[in-house]
């Protein structure tokens, strides 16, 4: 249980896929202008990535690892090289699965998330989550405690960013650095913050 | 020559290098233009792998552009990019093994950036096949350039080093220049890229944003008085 923890504070603090891995930078430097849009694509790319890490994890043990397929009785073959092909297929396939769902049985929810899911798929904090995943070789239950780990772990940056953006656009920024360039210094200055939880000894 | 560089060729060639570059205008791809740019040799070959597979996938893809229904078509994207992705990543497993442990899930993270999916989308979608595949190169190229920049300025400013050869000597081995760890650390790639974009719409005001909020000056507002 122990080992559970301390992994799942890793993944949130100290290796933050947003601002010590820089991951998901695109989505994470366009969308968060407003707190409310913030959050929402946050929350979508947490169930995202809490259901896509272990997926993938599945399919990586099942199928692709070397003399994986033993269970099949075929034995001396590795397809691990085909690992980025079947994890990008993978997210891709389960955005499209949710998005069918959400908008069959929970409208609502379609509503506020149903935007984000297809910017989703092409977010690489999703894909790196899942092949740091293979790179660690975290068993089942790790990759589930990472997948649901990282993805707050974003949704926390992206979050804490466009609170800042919004008090930021009142202020008197020098003309070729206002927009885009203060946003870089703030997520540099943000992260120079998450630094400090890099200390921690778990 | 003249033939194949015509105007066109000429433009997706240049403008992504200042005018429109990809990454301080159009903000794509830059998870990996601050991921690797600690050391210049990593940069230099992710630079080369993303140019590669940039033009490579905009050629493909525009090839059979016409023939990929709407539906599928960023399916269709994916696993071509994908494949691509994967043969680079196995020749640098196979031919520099050091630099492909160094750079860990950023060769396959490739798969994701905004630059090969934007172009493939925007540019080959709608053109041949000889045109997209220089407008990636292009791209590419818009994209190196900023890398390279970055990578400069964290190695040798981080540890006195350009492409591990000595160009400051350090204090602890005797010399004048004191190492800044700050360089070596993550943020300082943020702060260098904002620098980068601070100094480009200086020199191209076209490219500055709109303010929301202006600042009044109080004598001639309307809040003015006291």
């Amino acid at each position: 249980m122990e080992n559970y923890i301390s992994l799942f504070v890793k993944a949130v603090f100290i290796e933050n896929l947003a601002l010590s891995f820089f991951l998901g930078m695109c989505t994470f430097i366009a969308v968060s202008k407003k707190i409310s849009t913030a959050m929402g694509l946050g929350i979508a790319v947490m169930v995202v990535q809490s259901i896509t890490v272990p997926a993938n994890n599945i399919v990586y043990h099942a199928l692709l690892k070397e003399d994986a397929l033993s269970w099949m009785g075929i034995t001396g073959v590795d397809l691990s090289f085909l690992a980025l092909l079947s994890c990008i297929g993978m997210i891709a396939a389960l955005v499209q699965i949710l998005e069918m769902i959400l908008d069959k049985f929970f409208p609502a929810l379609y509503q506020a998330l149903g935007i984000f899911l297809p910017l989703i798929t092409v977010n690489c904090a999703i894909l790196g989550g899942s092949l740091f995943m293979i790179e660690r070789d975290y068993n089942l239950g790790e990759s589930v405690t990472y997948g649901v780990g990282s993805g707050l772990g974003w949704a926390l940056a992206i979050t804490v960013m466009a609170g800042v953006r919004e008090k930021l656009k009142y202020s008197d920024i020098p003309a070729g650095l206002q927009g885009l360039g203060i946003t870089f210094i703030t997520a540099g200055l943000m992260s120079l913050g998450f630094m400090a939880f890099s200390g921690i000894q778990l | 020559m003249s033939a194949i560089l015509n105007d066109e060729t000429k433009k997706v060639l240049v403008e992504p290098l200042v005018t429109n570059n990809p990454i301080t205008l159009q903000v794509l791809g830059i998870c990996s233009a601050l991921a690797v740019t600690s050391q210049m040799s990593t940069s230099l070959i992710m630079a080369l792998a993303l140019t590669l597979v940039t033009a490579c996938s905009s050629a493909a893809i525009s090839a059979i552009r016409n023939h990929i229904p709407s539906s599928i078509r960023i399916i269709v994207q994916m696993t071509i990019i994908a494949s691509l992705v994967i043969v680079v990543d196995q020749c640098l497993k196979a031919f520099a093994y050091d630099v492909s442990k160094q750079l860990s899930v950023f060769v396959g993270l490739i798969i994701t950036n905004c630059i090969v999916m934007g172009r493939a989308e925007a540019y080959a979608m709608k053109n041949p096949p000889l045109e997209s595949f220089m407008d990636g190169i292009g791209n590419g190229a818009g994209y190196s350039l900023i890398l390279i920049i970055v990578a400069f300025f964290r190695e040798t400013l981080g540890s006195g080093k350009l492409l591990g050869i000595e160009v400051f000597k350090l204090t602890k081995d005797g010399g004048w220049y004191d190492p800044n760890g700050l360089m070596l650390l993550p943020p300082s790639a943020f702060f260098i890229i904002g620098m980068i974009i601070w100094a480009v719409r200086q020199w191209k005001p076209v490219q500055r944003e709109t303010v929301e909020f202006k600042i009044m000056s109080i004598a001639h507002g309307e809040g003015g008085h006291h």
